[in-house]
């Protein structure tokens, strides 16, 4: 009541600080109640803690790793193939290199992939969804989804091995093989949600009032959708890293002597099961990565879920 | 002579929802407006009733474009609203505003009540200052600022609905329509509102199509009330003319069905005239008069032919045959 | 009214869910009693708790984050709250049935009619399980005959989404009757259908409960309902019943102000304008207002009703009050005094 009669008093400026100061709380607020249902599963902390750790790990590799050198090209035949010990915690490879710390650079390479890829998909599918839901039962739409099946209609692993092979095999050209396949879920995702948002009595009350397409895409429709789009963004993390360390290990995505953790499992197979850290441990690390993804969309998944209630 | 502020002429929805039959397929309609026709005058609250299948929430949404006509139009101060298809210039647009019946979804839940009433004002009054307009239009509705930064889903119904009429009345309209405004609140919530709508008609000068299926809210609100069945109307007349002397045989049925809650009120409604039979869908319209299926004085001219609307007394006007003059006989 | 012991008596029932943020206190001891033939009623507006107490009594709240601290819930004397699953499962169906109020989302869509129906001809009746599949399929029909559906046969192929919402609702009537329960509680069974088939559907309902001697209950917010179907009503507020009388004497003199505030909230047919409404906000259950929950919208609100919560006063043989005005029946307001 008495903030009421103050913005009358004082004017605009006074108001404007209010509904801001208001604004804010209320978002505090809402961390809050969502860190509260998000804390309540113990996989979902998990989840989230193994992927912070990951990428603080990754971010802080040169800091972090015991022998940052190791990734460079390096030998070292006095210190090759050791088991695990207290110095190299992984044991070391057949060169000499230290595995520990050519695992924690490989998180560069798998987050890197992981985050260069979504970055290029997501947008571009969210887009295409956008476009052809809304104007649903359009060319427009027709044209879109027919070339959403299309490319969702090849085996992904085999067209991300086609144009991997077609280009020169690097990490560069492994997120474009990539990032060419994964483009249609997206779109599909956001395709199915916006048909149906679009019957929902706000978008009309937008267009009614006169409001542009972008309007109605991007400020209407769009923020209903984050929820699944986020949860899948990190389910999909995870598969981003196993197929690009699939492609590392056939020999199409990070070459040796760069660390890959997809690379890294490939050079040391020959030596199984004699030298079996050479393998296991990037193995291990791949395992973890995407463990850590999928519990956390898992959680980020239930909790969206439940704030729909 | 007043042409009235909006004229519905001869105004017909058909929605193509599919084929039947494998080689001869049969196009399946469903016939939501069949052939409407009324006028509404400026100042007046001109209510439509109706169940569902009636047609009312669609000429609503015809009315502010959200649907093409199949046949008819519908004039604004004398100007076809749909010369143009679907398109419609900024003014009329900012002239026709709705309220819809779900507050839960006309409210977009992940803007906040700013942004909601923002973006109208950005539309249609991009030379004033949005934050301000959005605060009187709260204070309009009698909402407290602090809403200003809320969700919808913070909000009671009721309140939410006030959001709605905020921001109907954000673009100063002549005519809103208002399409089951309370029917989803409580009934210690529905007085408030309708209060607050009627008190903003008088101040800002505004006409009123108000659709409800509730006929005692209706009783209080409107000035004159138009009933439809199946697409078509059955009767119009001024409110209290219709409640206390309904023509058509629909009419009486709904009114005899109405649980009241005085005794006064028992007293004045129709005999008891027992529906039977479910309502045929709009898919299925009966031949003839479509209600001849549940009528109770349906005669056998009722099954083959149409009627045509009749002036009963004078403003009141009833579609059925039991009041056609039988055709003079020399 | 009815000397025989009760068919089911709900006494001082306390129901809280966890939340975040706290413990919503929504059921606050209610007291409710239904007796044998009778229709009773129950009036409250959204939130109030009559949804909670329902299903409460069929034990089919969630539970966490429901909670139930206290109460009883009697029926034919033994305790709902208390009974074993084995024996709640033959209460439910047979002794208690429910009606809910969307027809449409209490059937499901990828079943047919008669998928739905013969389970539960199967599994409530002792005889039922030695029922050859013939026997369970003559059985089904005659619930949809006895409801005015026409051709059975057919119905019992149909899918829900086959049938129109009156039929549906009907459907499930049929359902919730078939087992010939002693108690049948309906939750807003007309709300989701157009008033012409409300009507046919409730007076199905009152034949039906005639014609088996069944008891009901009655929940629903629209006042004209309640006044055409039953012989007791209940009104509720914020998770406390506040008044209770036969049917005519509510309407005729509402005591309670909530109940006349509604009262006055309802649009007459002879016209008169729409009311206020009664000021204010339902309570957070969170946090509900100390004393009489309804105190910070009460236009009659005294010192007192700020600190106790008021109990019933009987101001007559079947009408009963909890608003301390009434203590001791002093000048206790009627309707008319209660207008502005």
């Amino acid at each position: 009541m008495t903030q009421q009669v103050k913005a009358q008093e004082s004017g605009l400026s006074i108001t404007h600080q209010v509904v801001l100061e208001l604004q804010r709380r209320n978002r505090r607020e809402n961390l809050g109640r969502a860190w509260y249902k998000f804390s309540r599963n113990p996989l979902s902390i998990i989840g989230g803690s193994t992927v912070l750790a990951v990428t603080l790990l990754a971010i802080f590799a040169p800091l972090v790793a015991p022998f940052p050198e190791h990734v460079k090209p390096f030998t070292d035949f006095a210190n090759a193939s050791r088991p695990p010990s207290l110095t190299h915690l992984f044991g070391t490879d057949e060169i000499g290199r230290d595995i520990l710390s050519r695992v924690i650079f490989g998180f560069r390479e798998a987050l890197g992939m992981g985050v260069v890829v979504l970055a290029l998909v997501v947008p571009v599918g969210v887009l295409m969804g956008l476009v052809a839901g809304y104007f649903h039962g359009t060319w427009i739409d027709t044209v879109i989804m027919r070339l959403t099946d299309i490319f969702l209609a090849v085996p992904p692993l085999v067209l991300a091995l086609a144009i991997a092979s077609v280009l020169k095999p690097n990490l560069f050209n492994a997120m474009m093989a990539v990032s060419l396949m994964w483009w249609p879920w997206y779109t599909r995702l956001v395709y199915g949600l916006t048909s149906a948002l679009r019957n929902e009595f706000f978008v009309a009350s937008a267009e009614t009032s006169g409001a542009g397409t972008s309007h109605i895409l991007f400020r209407e429709l769009l923020p209903n959708m984050i929820s699944p789009i986020f949860t899948k963004m990190s389910l999909d993390m995870g598969w981003v890293i196993i197929i690009g360390s699939m492609l590392s290990y056939v020999g199409l995505g990070v070459q040796p002597p760069k660390p890959g953790l997809g690379t890294m499992v490939a050079s040391g197979a020959k030596f199984l099961p004699d030298l079996w850290w050479i393998s296991v441990f990037p193995g291990l690390a791949i395992v973890v990565i995407v463990l850590g993804f999928n519990l956390l969309g898992d959680g980020l998944r239930d909790l969206f879920a439940a704030e729909e209630v | 002579m007043n042409n009235g502020i909006l004229r519905v002429e001869g105004l017909k929805k058909h929605f193509l929802i599919g084929h039947r039959g494998v080689l001869k397929r049969e196009p399946i309609t469903v016939k939501a407006v069949d052939g409407v026709f009324f006028s509404v005058q400026k100042g007046e609250t001109f209510g439509l009733v109706g169940e569902s299948g009636s047609g009312k929430s669609t000429i609503a949404y015809i009315t502010v474009g959200m649907y093409q006509p199949s046949e008819g139009t519908i004039y604004f101060r004398d100007r076809d609203l749909f010369a143009d298809g679907l398109k419609r210039s900024r003014e009329l647009r900012k002239e026709l505003q709705i309220v819809f019946q779900d507050p839960g979804s006309s409210l977009n839940p992940r803007r906040t009540v700013r942004q909601i009433l923002e973006l109208p004002l950005r539309i249609h009054r991009p030379q004033e200052d949005p934050l301000q307009e959005a605060m009187r239009l709260l204070e309009m509705v009698e909402l407290p600022i602090e809403y200003l930064h809320k969700y919808p889903h913070m909000l009671s119904g009721g309140e939410k609905q006030m959001v709605a009429v905020a921001r109907a009345l954000a673009t100063n309209p002549s005519l809103i329509i208002l399409d089951e405004p309370t029917s989803a609140l409580d009934v210690s919530v529905q007085g408030k509102i309708i209060n607050l709508l009627i008190r903003l008609q008088r101040e800002l000068d505004l006409t009123y199509l108000f659709i409800t299926h509730d006929l005692s809210l209706m009783r209080n609100v409107a000035t004159r009330v138009a009933i439809m069945y199946l697409g078509k109307v059955c009767e119009v007349a001024e409110a209290s003319e219709f409640f206390q002397n309904p023509q058509h045989p629909y009419t009486q049925m709904l009114l005899s069905s109405i649980p009241v809650v005085s005794d006064e009120e028992d007293a004045i409604k129709p005999e008891k005239i027992v529906s039977t039979g479910e309502i045929p869908s709009p898919v299925n319209v009966p031949s003839g008069c479509s209600f001849h299926t549940r009528c109770p004085h349906v005669m056998d001219v009722c099954r083959r032919i149409d009627p045509v609307m009749v002036e009963t007394s004078r403003g009141h006007i009833a579609r059925c045959h039991l009041f056609e003059q039988p055709p003079e006989r020399k | 009214m009815a000397a025989s012991a009760p068919l089911l008596e709900i006494s001082d029932l306390a129901v809280h869910f966890r939340v975040y943020g706290g413990i919503l206190k929504v059921l606050d001891g209610v007291n409710f009693r239904v007796d044998v033939g009778e229709k009773v009623g129950l009036v409250g507006e959204t939130g109030c708790g009559k949804t909670t107490t329902m299903k409460a009594i069929l034990r089919i709240l969630p539970v966490p984050p429901a909670v139930i601290p206290r109460g009883e819930i009697r029926f034919k004397g033994e305790d709902i709250l208390k009974m074993k699953l084995d024996r709640l499962g033959q209460v439910r169906g047979r002794g208690i049935s429910m009606i809910f109020q969307d027809p449409t989302a209490a059937l499901n869509p990828v079943f047919t009619v008669g998928q739905q129906m013969k389970p539960v001809i199967q599994y409530t009746s002792p005889e039922g399980r030695r029922l050859s599949r013939r026997q369970i399929h003559e059985k089904a029909l005659s619930p949809l005959q006895e409801v005015g559906l026409a051709d059975p046969e057919r119905l019992l192929r149909s899918y829900p989404i086959q049938l129109s919402g009156g039929m549906r609702q009907r459907v499930c009537i049929g359902m919730a009757l078939s087992t010939n329960p002693e108690l049948l509680i309906a939750d807003e069974p007309g709300t989701s259908l157009d008033v012409t088939i409300q009507d046919q559907v409730l007076r199905l309902l009152h034949e039906l409960v005639q014609k088996k001697q069944t008891s009901v209950i009655l929940i629903t917010h629209t006042l004209g309902v309640v006044r055409e179907m039953t012989d007791r009503v209940y009104v509720m507020y914020a998770g406390n019943m506040v008044e209770v009388a036969v049917t005519h004497k509510l309407f005729s003199n509402p005591l309670h102000p909530y109940s006349q505030g509604l009262m006055k909230a309802v649009p007459r047919l002879t016209g008169g304008g729409v009311a206020e409404g009664i000021p204010g906000r339902i309570p957070t259950y969170q946090s509900p207002p100390t004393g009489c929950r309804f105190h910070p919208r009460c236009p009659h609100v005294m010192e007192i009703c700020r600190e106790l919560k008021p109990p019933f006063f009987k101001v007559d043989a079947d009408h009963e009050v909890a608003c301390f005005l009434y203590e001791g029946h002093g000048s206790a307001p009627t309707a008319e005094a209660g207008a502005q």
